[in-house]
């Protein structure tokens, strides 16, 4: 070795390191900490994987059992009557050849995703697949909630959640997230349960059928007709509030489930 | 002997790093509002300052100076990451509720601090043990804070139910003050007065005056 050896003592006083040596001990400080980090992040995914889905399913069970009546109906009924299907999202029809739970856990159902145009994707979420996975949950032999997964984006990243429907196909009976990025105390608070009930009993669309659901900045008048469409977004996490109303506008939208909410409300067989 | 155990007990009261040196403040505000992540953030920034002191510690001798904050930084940012990585795969709801601040432990001046400022001169003993007695310190406080923040603003103690409040048809009701970040300025204030009560030393000497910013009736 040319370069000097480093002597004891404290830092200072210790001979001065050349500058390959700075490049040399700068590289192997980093060759360590990626290995460590590939490491941790490989041997590690699974785990985490699979705690992502355990919570997802918890949600979906947690927004089911928390609509009113519906705790009572499941407990009665069983898990048997919340059926999870494949729906193809561009005519609304349910797909028996596509597994919903290969959907569920991220699979595309054997079907290339396409790209949506700028001005058609207000959610910001680039592509759109062509199956998707819904719940649907029965009583009394009519459809009573369905269940659909949504996805946009947030001040600080991705959200996705679940958006659930009565059977008609246009009232809210509840909205929850299951992940995103957004500010602790700020836009977090789409995930409190008081946030949550202010969508519950509003309506996606007017009779005309155009995509009426929006977040507004003060409560809602309810003396206005339009209140029955508007959601008082969280203060001081604008947009938040305006990316989960873009991604629930998109959701219920021509490119999104539309289809199959225009299905429903017709009062077809899903 | 007794020394290494000094160099672990001394920040745990003496020298805690934030009652004395005032450190590591902004994530003992962000998440302190229940005991449990309180005690997971304590349990994390401890891990990573124990290991990263060592570390910084025992490669000490062949870092240039030159780029000795850079190294401690990537050292530390690894460290912290493999942590995050940790949590996330075995303790998922905390972590989502801790959300960014365990990342944000990069930034916590407490542990470049103590890279620096102790590992860099001492032996990987004594830098593992400084680092393992500063986290201690460090959770110590952050678990007193959310210890009260949570019996007071929730009636609740690692979520178990101590004061039945109004809501559970109880006779207690919650103090919302304790729910607000600013609740833990006013607890970390109370606990600085309490620990400089008790140890007059840590009293810091009143700034001087400059002479033109005196009031000229003081004479």
């Amino acid at each position: 070795m040319a370069e000097p050896m480093a002597g004891g003592g404290p830092i200072g006083v210790e001979a001065e390191f050349g500058p390959l040596r700075t490049v040399g001990v700068a590289l192997a400080v980093c060759g360590v900490c990626a290995l460590l980090l590939t490491g941790s992040v490989v041997l590690l995914r699974p785990y985490q994987i699979q705690n992502q889905q355990d919570s997802s399913e918890a949600r979906v069970h947690e927004l089911v059992s928390d609509l009113p009546g519906v705790g009572a109906l499941i407990a009665e009924a069983g898990e048997a009557q919340l059926d999870l299907r494949a729906v193809e999202l561009a005519t609304g029809v349910f797909a028996p050849s596509v597994d919903p739970m290969d959907l569920l856990e991220g699979g595309d159902g054997g079907a290339e995703s396409t790209p949506l145009p700028a001005e058609r994707d207000p959610a910001g979420i680039g592509r759109v697949p062509r199956y998707a996975p819904v719940h649907l949950l029965y009583r009394a032999g009519s459809l009573h909630t369905v269940i659909l997964p949504v996805s946009g984006r947030g001040y600080g990243g991705a959200i996705r959640g679940y958006l659930a429907l009565a059977g008609d196909g246009d009232t809210v009976r509840g909205i929850t997230f299951v992940d995103h990025r957004e500010t602790p105390g700020l836009g977090a608070e789409i995930e409190s349960a008081d946030w949550q009930a202010r969508w519950r009993g509003k309506r996606l669309r007017d009779a005309g059928g155009a995509v009426r659901i929006r977040t507004v900045e003060l409560a809602p008048d309810p003396n206005s007709p339009d209140s029955v469409y508007e959601i008082q977004g969280i203060s001081g996490a604008t947009r938040t509030s305006r990316g989960v109303a873009e991604l629930v506008r998109f959701w219920v939208g021509p490119d999104g489930f539309g289809p199959l909410l225009t299905r429903l409300r017709a009062g077809e067989d899903a | 002997m007794f020394s290494s155990l000094r160099t672990l007990t001394r920040p745990i009261v003496d020298e805690n790093p934030i009652t004395l040196q005032i450190l590591g403040i902004c994530s003992a505000l962000a998440v302190t509002r229940r005991l449990d992540t309180a005690l997971l953030m304590g349990a994390s920034l401890t891990a990573v300052l124990t290991l990263s002191s060592g570390f910084i510690s025992l490669i000490r001798r062949q870092v240039p100076r030159s780029i000795r904050l850079i190294v401690q930084i990537t050292i530390i940012a690894t460290l912290v990451s493999v942590v995050d990585q940790l949590l996330r795969a075995f303790a998922w709801e905390l972590s989502r509720q801790l959300s960014i601040f365990v990342g944000l432990i990069v930034t916590n001046c407490l542990v470049l601090g103590r890279g620096d400022g102790f590992a860099m001169n001492h032996g990987v003993r004594a830098s593992a043990l400084d680092g393992l007695g500063n986290g201690i310190g460090y959770a110590l406080v952050l678990a007193i804070v959310g210890a009260i923040r949570e019996l007071l603003g929730a009636g609740t103690l690692l979520g178990q139910p101590l004061l039945p409040t109004r809501d559970a048809g109880g006779w207690y009701e919650p103090a919302a003050l304790m729910l607000l970040p600013p609740s833990a300025f006013f607890l970390i204030g109370g606990l600085v007065w309490v620990v400089r009560s008790a140890r007059v030393e840590q009293v810091e000497e009143a700034e001087p005056v400059p002479e033109a910013a005196r009031p000229v009736t003081s004479a």
